[in-house]
């Protein structure tokens, strides 16, 4: 059978047909008139008013709590995700995170329903626990709340309580819960919230066990979390990752399917993460609460060390890492450091004063902050979405100490609408966000270097890491071969002279 | 260790009055205290705090765009004897969701840290019947541990008791809390203390106190005073001290156990309060 691609089917005659008659019900405006409204929109009038907008968010660069408190759930080992909710919400998360990973993704929803709303939802949850439990097996039952659920009142810890009385499910079953309304916070929030749901629930107090912990937060690499777990080994650092999904939503294709596959925190070792020494969170805003059940409940030294992105995050996570650990930075990374910072230096050249637009989790953007600071890139647009006062601090006291982060704005709470605006009024020499962003890479032409989450469009980034050294070269592979390709599509447009053999 | 009290109670029954002088008598009595609103009306804290209607967390929300952007300070004011007060608010009558205000209000005050170790009591104000999920979150989760249902001798307010002690029930068995007992805001209906003396009885707890019915509380409401500041000698002002000296040495926690409305009307009948339907008569 052949297959056409996408570009050529709809350039057929019927489809085109199809698009004609389409426009019709679609709006009665002509091509002039979209396309003048199109160029109003670009102007600063629009921008001006496109900021004073209240009512609306265009394009919000985040996704929902109960997608977060997911992925926190898949991150333990044969752990069952259970949504208390409707089923399409959970549809939604199994499929976002397909489309991210390409892998299958084993979430239950309770199936609420108009009857639930009037109700109540706690013969759904029951009878929910009781089949999830009897068809899948699991052993842990992680449950997270849908909008809907959290507008009726739903009270999990009860319903569970009545649950495990009524029979449903084992006494000593864990079933961990978060309350994670879509409608207040981001991902991160609910992430945070079941996570700490989750620790709380097997957190067992015994002898000091010596080790650390590691929380790498929301993060839709794999490859980081690999590559953390290795800079660990490497150091000889005895750790426990706490909702380690890599393997979990990364796993390999054995011929069989696998409802869990084999990874994730093992439930002993996070039921002793309470007795470790100390816990490092890599993303700040994705740990708030579960650092205060750390740092209070436990009594344990919780440090926010941020994500390791670049050569300066990277070199203040290990010696972070070593003070807590006593193992000292051995010579295999500082090797790879130096590879690192000889592959930016030859680079250098390319990146030198390029202007960026960036967009993606708070975090996240500090990090590619940094990174971007000490190549000799300049932020100039950064929207965090989910961003708040003290996200926008520290990335202002960080933009502050170079040169470099002289030209930049900071806007929290602001979506990729925003954006568009300002890569119009102040344009910039390259875009960073995820898949999300080459809507703006199509409108403005400004060349989208994808990283974050999620990544849709593009195969398998995610397995490779942006943290770490190897990280670093990484990231900064991404952004000179796109200004490198830029520069060959520009020659080749233009019949330029400068399509070089050599860069 | 906090103690953390629900007051249910049949709309209009006087449970923000008999709230806030209870409140105003353990304050003077030297007790931190700390009212939360949970109505959207926001009458909770108005005796308390001399004003007319305190701004509450939905407002404040409403206004900033949401509830991230507000402050603490901005939503918890402090009133007579040192009572903190905060209104959890809601939407207007007949649109949106007030349940999901309460939860919003509470989640705030908790995150924020407004229950500070020093509070003896906190005092939940909450709206009428407990119609959904909203209204229960004073009970979930190791908030509210003890509840106390205000009520009067006329049947709907029974009835209305009745009901509540179902719902607290339904949360005993799954969680901790507990009813406290009937508070009789007399109404003057006809052996209304035998009444509720006999209804308490059969829910399986006691009637903790008999708030006679007095004008001194109106002409107090009407400078926006309780009892206990408007007229301190006033014998009305001793009632609440006493109901407040109950509450705060009550240790008659049960779980209750609601009757049927068949009961009730029984027991309204045993009282004299409802004549027994006639019996079919025989059709020729």
């Amino acid at each position: 059978m052949e297959i056409k691609d996408h570009n050529d089917l709809f350039a057929e005659p019927e489809y085109q047909a199809q698009f004609e008659a389409k426009k019709e019900f679609e709006n009665g405006c002509s091509a002039a008139q979209v396309a003048e409204i199109a160029e109003w929109t670009k102007t600063a009038e629009y921008r001006e008013l496109n900021f004073s907008r209240e009512a609306v968010s265009i394009n919000p660069a985040k996704a929902c709590q109960p997608l977060g408190a997911v992925l926190a759930a898949l991150g333990f080992e044969k752990t069952l995700p259970f949504v208390q909710g409707s089923q399409g919400c959970t549809a939604y998360f199994r499929s976002y995170f397909s489309r991210h990973f390409k892998e299958p993704i084993a979430t239950v929803s309770s199936s609420m329903t108009e009857d639930a709303a009037v109700f109540g939802g706690l013969s759904n949850m029951s009878e929910g626990l009781e089949n999830a439990y009897a068809l899948y097996k699991p052993e842990m039952i992680a449950v997270s709340t849908t909008c809907m659920a959290e507008v009726i009142g739903d009270d999990l810890q009860a319903y569970i309580k009545q649950s495990k009385a009524s029979g449903a499910i084992p006494v000593d079953l864990p079933v961990p819960y978060a309350h994670t309304p879509s409608f207040v916070g981001s991902h991160l929030n609910g992430y945070d919230a079941m996570l700490r749901g989750i620790l709380g629930t097997l957190g067992t107090p015994g002898e000091a066990n010596g080790k650390l912990n590691i929380i790498p937060g929301f993060d839709g690499y794999s490859g980081n979390l690999r590559e953390i777990k290795r800079m660990l080994d490497v150091m000889g650092v005895d750790h426990t990752m706490l909702a380690d999904y890599s393997d979990v939503v990364d796993g390999g294709n054995t011929g069989c399917y696998e409802l869990y596959p084999e990874g994730g925190t093992k439930l002993a070792d996070a039921a002793d993460a309470v007795n470790a020494k100390a816990t490092i969170s890599l993303q700040r805003a994705a740990t708030v609460k579960t650092g205060e059940l750390i740092s209070g409940e436990w009594g344990q030294e919780f440090v926010v060390v941020g994500e390791p992105i670049g050569i300066n995050a990277t070199d203040a996570f290990l010696a972070e890492v070593s003070r807590l650990s006593g193992a000292p930075i051995p010579a295999a990374l500082e090797a790879e450091r130096a590879r690192a910072v000889d592959a930016i230096v030859d680079s250098h050249p390319y990146v030198h004063n390029k202007r960026l637009a960036m967009v993606g989790d708070p975090d996240l953007l500090v990090g590619l902050i940094s990174f971007a600071l000490e190549i000799g890139m300049k932020p100039v647009h950064i929207v965090c979405t989910n961003g708040d006062k003290k996200f926008k601090k520290a990335a202002e006291e960080l933009l502050a100490s170079s040169p470099f982060g002289a030209e930049a704005t900071i806007w929290i709470k602001k979506d990729l609408w925003h954006l568009r605006s300002l890569m119009f009024t102040e344009p910039v020499d390259l875009l960073v966000g995820p898949s999300n962003a080459k809507f703006l890479w199509k409108d403005t032409g400004t060349p989208l270097v994808r990283i974050g989450f999620p990544l849709f469009d593009r195969h398998h980034l995610y397995k490779r890491p942006i943290v770490g050294y190897e990280g670093a070269t990484n990231l900064l592979m991404d952004f000179v071969n796109t200004v490198l390709d830029e520069m060959d599509r520009k020659a080749i447009a233009t019949d330029s002279p400068s399509f070089d053999l050599i860069r | 260790m906090i103690r953390q009290v629900a007051i249910y109670g049949k709309g209009g029954i006087g449970k923000s009055t008999t709230t806030q002088n209870t409140v105003a008598a353990l304050a003077e009595a030297g007790k931190k205290v700390m009212i939360v609103g949970c109505d959207p009306k926001a009458d909770s804290t108005r005796l308390i705090l001399n004003e007319k209607a305190q701004a509450t967390v939905m407002d404040m929300a409403r206004e900033a765009g949401s509830v991230e952007d507000l402050e603490l300070e901005d939503v918890l004011l402090t009133g007579y004897g040192d009572v903190k007060c905060a209104e959890s608010g809601g939407p207007e009558p007949g649109v949106g969701c007030a349940g999901r205000g309460v939860i919003t209000a509470i989640n705030f005050l908790e995150e924020e840290g407004a229950y500070t170790d020093d509070l003896d009591f906190v005092f939940y104000d909450v709206l009428g019947d407990v119609v959904c999920g909203g209204f229960a979150m004073p009970i979930r989760e190791g908030k509210a541990r003890e509840i106390y249902i205000v009520t009067s001798g006329e049947m709907m307010a029974m009835y209305a008791a009745n009901n509540i002690a179902r719902g607290i029930l339904k949360y005993a068995q799954s969680g901790g809390v507990r009813l406290g007992g009937l508070i009789c805001n007399s109404r003057k209906t006809d052996r209304e203390y035998d009444l509720i003396q006999a209804l308490a009885e059969r829910l399986g707890t006691q009637m903790i106190h008999f708030v006679p019915r007095d004008n001194e509380v109106q002409r107090a409401e009407l400078r926006r005073q309780t009892v206990i500041q408007y007229n301190p000698e006033h014998p009305q002002a001793d009632e609440y001290r006493a109901l407040a000296k109950k509450i705060a040495e009550n240790e008659n926690l049960v779980i209750p156990t609601p009757i049927s409305t068949d009961e009730l009307e029984e027991l309204l009948m045993e009282f004299g309060i409802m004549e027994a339907e006639p019996a079919d008569e025989a059709v020729a």
